[in-house]
């Protein structure tokens, strides 16, 4: 109710009301809100530009005006455009008193800049300032902007302040105190490495609210070294024991779930901290097993926690009756009619075959109908699959199915990762030589130069060391079908460049080696390749070389050698090229050509490329002449790091430090400092009413620094000044944004393939490869559906292990067995071994002596909740109404996610609020049910349209409920 | 490296404009525009039976509409989509509580406001708060107060 007065109250014309609005703002956004094309929009936005660039700089603003302005700037950028003439007022927004302009002023700040802006030194003061506040709401405020923008150089400034807040008594701050903290860890670990005790006394906060958050730091602090926090288990389990139990407060309900999100969190931990531990997943089982009979399967957020529930039973030690309670639940998911839910059913199936492969053969039919699917996502995520459980027997079905696939999509980022894929599974589980480099080929031919060039170069070696290890004639058929191949696929227009590599060097190393073509064809097509990519630089290399190698085997073999004329012009053509390196190939060339077979033979040596070359690092054949230059006085060579004084760019800056060590001075060219001194000590020198900063946190804040290129330099530690500036600029440019995604492709390892490939012969690969085409020709879809989940699925019952299991497991379960419990390292920690056993309810405040006298033997939740919601007796009939619709909106939910809103025009609200009204309101009428109460819903309606935004206007679904 | 769930958050309306963007990460306005372009061009173009997870790039999208207005989520990879799936809904329920049936004006006409839950409710890209009355609260008070 309060609520709802103060929002009538804001929006009564006149302007107490903090979140004041001017008629030019209403006008504004009205105008944007109908604004029909993006054109349109820009119009109005660089309108606004003009209009805030002056108003904005006009003197004496009042602040709710200047608030206003500075939401039109964040209205700007939102929209694309730059607003930077407008950054200076949201810092100065930040000095304000009043505590909604203060925090718009950080809002916008947050949102304008990114840690390393100029401007963030003018902020970090305030920022101090302000995390001294007696009204915890400046400074939760601040601790929002201090996760934001505080950078590595300027945590030590505020660390002080935030490690102080962790234990306020409001709990808001507390919540946001660890996750300042947790910023700081991820930006600079070495900054916080002495406080991350903190995380686990926090763990054991009375505040639900801040328990909960400080699972996230904890998450990140156990992905990165599990073993250190082992201990933790039992109060984890214990913690996820009192949340399915209910006893957190109410207000932690989604959904008639209990702390759902928080549940979900500690799963996944869970799931890390169990992986490949006995000890620990036997402590889980209960608590895991408990939440899987708990979870509602009707509602969205019962089933995302039943997945999480499947992941975490995936990773940790097996136990068979949490197997089966996952298999039950990943077998509802595959039969839903909901596309999400299948989704996380095809992922969570991908999770558990790694533990029990059989599962798969009762859901073929279901995965191949997500294989099928239209849906491009669940496409993607049945591939996956696919790939985790390739073997041997399945394998062409299903590098068939992906290379046509990729063959069928334009998104590059999805080709290449795929295109990858193939080329692992065809390299780990190849049942045949043919099929492998008609796989290759095919692979390369439509992705081409999209695949990493490691790729190609693997598939060399490959061919070159061939697939058997005993088997010579195995591989030289091997060779001899990649060269049968590359020779067709030559005459295809457009090959890429990565491939032509391929050819080129196996058509040069094998081309002539089995006889069956003589060194005039090949050389033919070699010469045909240099001119058809003539301004392919690197093909026409590999296409010399190649045509070397040919000449110098006919040579050594004692033929007669008679180049082609094509092949002579190209050589005329390449001695006068503007590339060097390809003048010096041809010119070996020429060199080769006029050398006796016994030279020949020597230099290019047949099918050599497998034979290590020995490389003397240390150059000892040098010894012998050095000795005698010394002795004929020469000076002795001194490496460059142990020469004293050594001038390199890198160190250049720091010279005036350390002058006396060369005899060069370089003043002349010092960098002019007295320009940067004014701003720095405000940021980082700790000056009359800031804490002081510990003073050892510099030098190893300004060694972490990874891009700075400058060497560490003892001697130059205390000048913070210089070296703040530097790193200043640096990072500017230094800064990553989406990294793209790692190929995953590249591990398998050479001897695991090579293992894999000779699983099965020749015979039964063309069988089933021409039952398989044939199949694509019926007709009837459920028997081909048969057929070919045959073929995934069919080799099943005799579950084969993967080569290489360990390569592509995930990261949670990539923690290696260690069953070691690492020995408490805290007083507390041990304390809270002991203690759950015997007094449950007391669990969260372990480790907090203080907290426990406050609330001795009650629930700490549960008086949480009433200091919580102090407006609890008001909202109760809210949150009555939306518990008693619920129900409703899950059931539309269970069956198509996103389905509720799917009727565009028509009014959701009726369906759900109205039931008898179910069909499209007229809009005017909706002003009335704006709000729940009728009066205020009229103020704000009316308002709205004295500015002139009504619902009949251009855009009425701006006026369109969202929650149905 | 930072390790984060949520990447960021977009709300976009039918025609493709932007209504609300939270980045957790720094991008450049350049790089969010485009970024925008690609994604909402994707989202848009998909039904409503199909799956409310898009795969861009590196990261994966989860998505829900409500009337005209889409909310966009971007996520890492092994995050749990369903559960992102009702973290939209239940910021989505938390302006429905404080609006009084939340429409798209609504976040137009009290863009700091909704950034404000969005604080309350997300740090370092992590969910810190699922608690209504929790999230409320600062704003209820500040209003009081000013």
């Amino acid at each position: 109710m309060e609520q709802l007065r103060t929002f009538g109250r804001e929006l009564a014309m006149g302007s107490q009301g903090g979140f004041y609005q001017s008629k030019e703002f209403l006008d504004l956004v009205k105008s944007i809100g109908e604004a029909r094309s993006k054109a349109e929009e820009d119009r109005i936005v660089v309108n606004e530009i003009d209009t805030l660039k002056r108003r904005i700089a006009e003197p004496d603003i009042p602040k709710r005006k200047m608030k206003e302005y500075i939401i039109r700037l964040v209205y700007i950028e939102m929209l694309g455009h730059d607003a930077s003439f407008g950054y200076i007022h949201a810092v100065k927004m930040t000095h304000d008193d009043s505590l909604l302009v203060k925090r718009t002023g950080y809002l916008a700040v947050t949102l304008f800049l990114n840690e390393e802006h100029d401007l963030i030194i003018l902020i970090v003061n305030t920022i101090q300032k302000d995390l001294k506040s007696d009204n915890y709401l400046v400074v939760c405020a601040a601790l929002n902007a201090v996760c934001k923008l505080i950078n590595e150089e300027t945590i030590p400034a505020v660390l002080p302040q935030v490690v102080e807040l962790l234990a306020h008594p409001k709990e808001a701050v507390r919540k946001k105190a660890i996750m300042a903290l947790h910023c700081f860890y991820q930006k600079s670990p070495s900054s916080v490495s002495h406080l991350i005790s903190n995380f686990r006394k926090r763990l054991c906060d009375n505040d639900p609210g801040v328990m909960g958050a400080t699972l996230c730091p904890l998450f990140d602090l156990i992905t990165r070294d599990v073993n250190s926090y082992k201990d933790l288990v039992i109060s984890f389990v214990s913690i996820l024991k009192q949340v399915t139990e209910r006893r957190l407060s109410k207000a932690y309900d989604y959904h008639q779930m209990p702390a759902p999100f928080i549940q979900i969190k500690l799963l996944k931990i869970l799931a890390l901290l169990g992986s490949g531990d006995k000890q620990a997943s036997e402590n889980m089982y209960t608590v895991v097993g408990d939440v899987f009979r708990k979870c509602d399967f009707s509602s969205n957020i019962g089933n995302a926690v039943l997945y999480e529930c499947i992941c975490c039973v995936s990773s940790i030690y097996p136990n068979p009756k949490l197997l089966d309670s996952a298999a039950d639940i990943i077998s509802r998911f595959l039969k839903s009619d909901s596309h999400n839910l299948k989704y996380m059913g095809i992922d969570a199936l991908g999770r558990l075959i790694k533990i029990s492969p059989e599962i798969a053969e009762q859901h073929q039919l279901a995965v191949i109908d997500c294989l099928e699917d239209p849906d491009d996502t669940l496409k993607r995520k049945t591939f996956e699959l696919l790939y985790k459980m390739t073997k041997s027997t399945n394998v062409e079905v299903i590098v068939d199915r992906m290379i046509d696939y990729m063959i069928s999509i334009n998104d590059n980022h999805y080709k290449t990762e795929i295109a990858s894929r193939c080329v692992e599974l065809a390299e780990q589980f190849a049942p045949s030589n043919q099929w492998f480099i008609q796989a290759m080929n095919k692979v390369f031919e439509h992705t081409g130069d999209l695949v990493n060039i490691k790729v190609a170069h693997n598939l060399m070696r490959l061919i070159a060391e061939g697939f058997g290890e005993d088997d010579d004639n195995a591989d030289s058929k091997l060779r001899s079908s990649a060269v049968e191949s590359y020779l067709r696929i030559l005459g295809e227009p457009k090959l890429p460049s990565g491939f032509l590599q391929v050819i080129c060097w196996v058509l040069g190393e094998y081309g002539t080696a089995d006889g069956m073509f003589c060194a005039s064809d090949i050389t033919g097509k070699l010469c045909d390749v240099a001119e058809a990519y003539s301004s392919d630089d690197t093909v026409k290399a590999y296409a010399v070389t190649a045509l070397m190698k040919i000449y110098a085997f006919e040579i050594a073999a004692g033929r007669e050698v008679d180049m082609l004329t094509e092949c002579q012009s190209l050589m005329e053509e390449l001695l006068a090229s503007h590339s060097t390196d390809l003048q010096q190939r041809a010119y070996e060339l020429q060199g080769v050509i006029g050398l006796d077979a016994h030279a020949v033979e020597f230099i290019m040596p047949s099918d050599a490329s497998c034979e290590d070359i020995e490389v003397d690092k240390d150059l000892s054949f040098l010894d012998g002449y050095i000795q005698e230059a010394i002795e004929k006085g020469a000076q002795p060579y001194i490496p460059e790091s142990e020469r004293p004084g050594v001038l390199n760019m890198g160190n250049f800056r720091n010279q005036d430090h350390h002058e006396s060590s060369h005899g060069l001075r370089f003043e002349a060219y010092e960098l002019p400092k007295p320009a940067v001194q004014p701003r720095i000590p405000r940021a980082l020198l700790p000056s009359t009413e800031i804490v002081p900063v510990p003073e050892p946190v510099y030098p190893r804040e300004t060694y972490q620094t990874p891009v700075t290129p400058i060497p560490s330099n003892p001697s130059d530690a205390g000048s913070a000044e210089l070296k703040l500036r530097l790193d200043g600029v640096q990072k500017k440019w230094g800064r990553p944004t989406y990294t793209p995604e790692t190929s995953t492709s590249n591990s398998t390892s050479q001897k695991t393939v090579n293992g894999a490939a000779q699983v099965d012969g020749p015979s039964t690969v063309n069988s089933t490869r021409e039952t398989y085409a044939s199949r694509k020709l019926q007709v009837e879809i459920s028997h081909e559906k048969q057929k070919l989940a045959a073929s995934l699925f069919g080799g099943s019952s005799k579950p084969e292990k993967r080569p290489a299991t360990g390569h592509k497991v995930s990261k949670a379960s990539s923690h290696m067995l260690e069953k070691s419990h690492v020995p408490n390292s805290s007083m507390e920690v041990a304390s809270e071994k002991t203690a759950p056993a015997q007094t449950p309810p007391d669990l969260l405040d372990l480790g907090e002596p203080t907290s426990t006298s406050t609330a001795p033997s009650l629930d700490p939740f549960k008086q949480l909740e009433v200091l919580l919601d102090a407006t609890q007796d008001a909202s109760a009939a809210n949150s009555a109404t939306s518990a008693s619709r619920s129900p409703d909106v899950m059931a539309l939910y269970a069956d198509t996610p996103v389905g509720i809103h799917n009727k565009d025009e028509a009014d959701l609200l009726s369906g759900m609020s109205n039931m008898s009204g179910a069909t499209a309101r007229p809009q005017p009428t909706k002003g009335s049910s704006k709000g729940p109460n009728p009066k205020d819903s009229l103020e704000k309606d009316s308002l709205v349209r004295q500015m002139g935004v009504k619902p009949s206007s251009q855009n009425p679904n701006l006026f369109k409920d969202l929650l149905g | 490296m930072k390790e984060m769930g949520i990447r960021f958050i977009l709300m976009v309306n039918k025609q493709g404009q932007t209504r609300l963007a939270q980045y957790y990460e720094w991008l450049t306005l350049e790089e969010r525009r485009a970024l925008e372009g690609e994604i909402v061009r994707k989202c848009l173009a998909r039904n409503e039976q199909q799956c409310s997870f898009v795969e861009h790039r590196n990261y994966k999208i989860v998505y829900r509409r409500y009337a005209s207005l889409f909310f966009l989520v971007g996520v890492e990879n092994d995050e749990n989509e369903l559960a992102i799936l009702e973290f939209i809904h239940l910021l989505v329920e938390t302006m429905d509580r404080h609006f009084g049936n939340v429409c798209e004006l609504d976040i137009m006409f009290h863009l700091e406001k909704a950034h404000f839950m969005l604080e309350e409710m997300v740090m370092n890209g992590s969910i810190v708060e699922t608690s209504k009355a929790n999230i409320l609260s600062p704003i209820q008070l500040m209003e009081k107060a000013s």
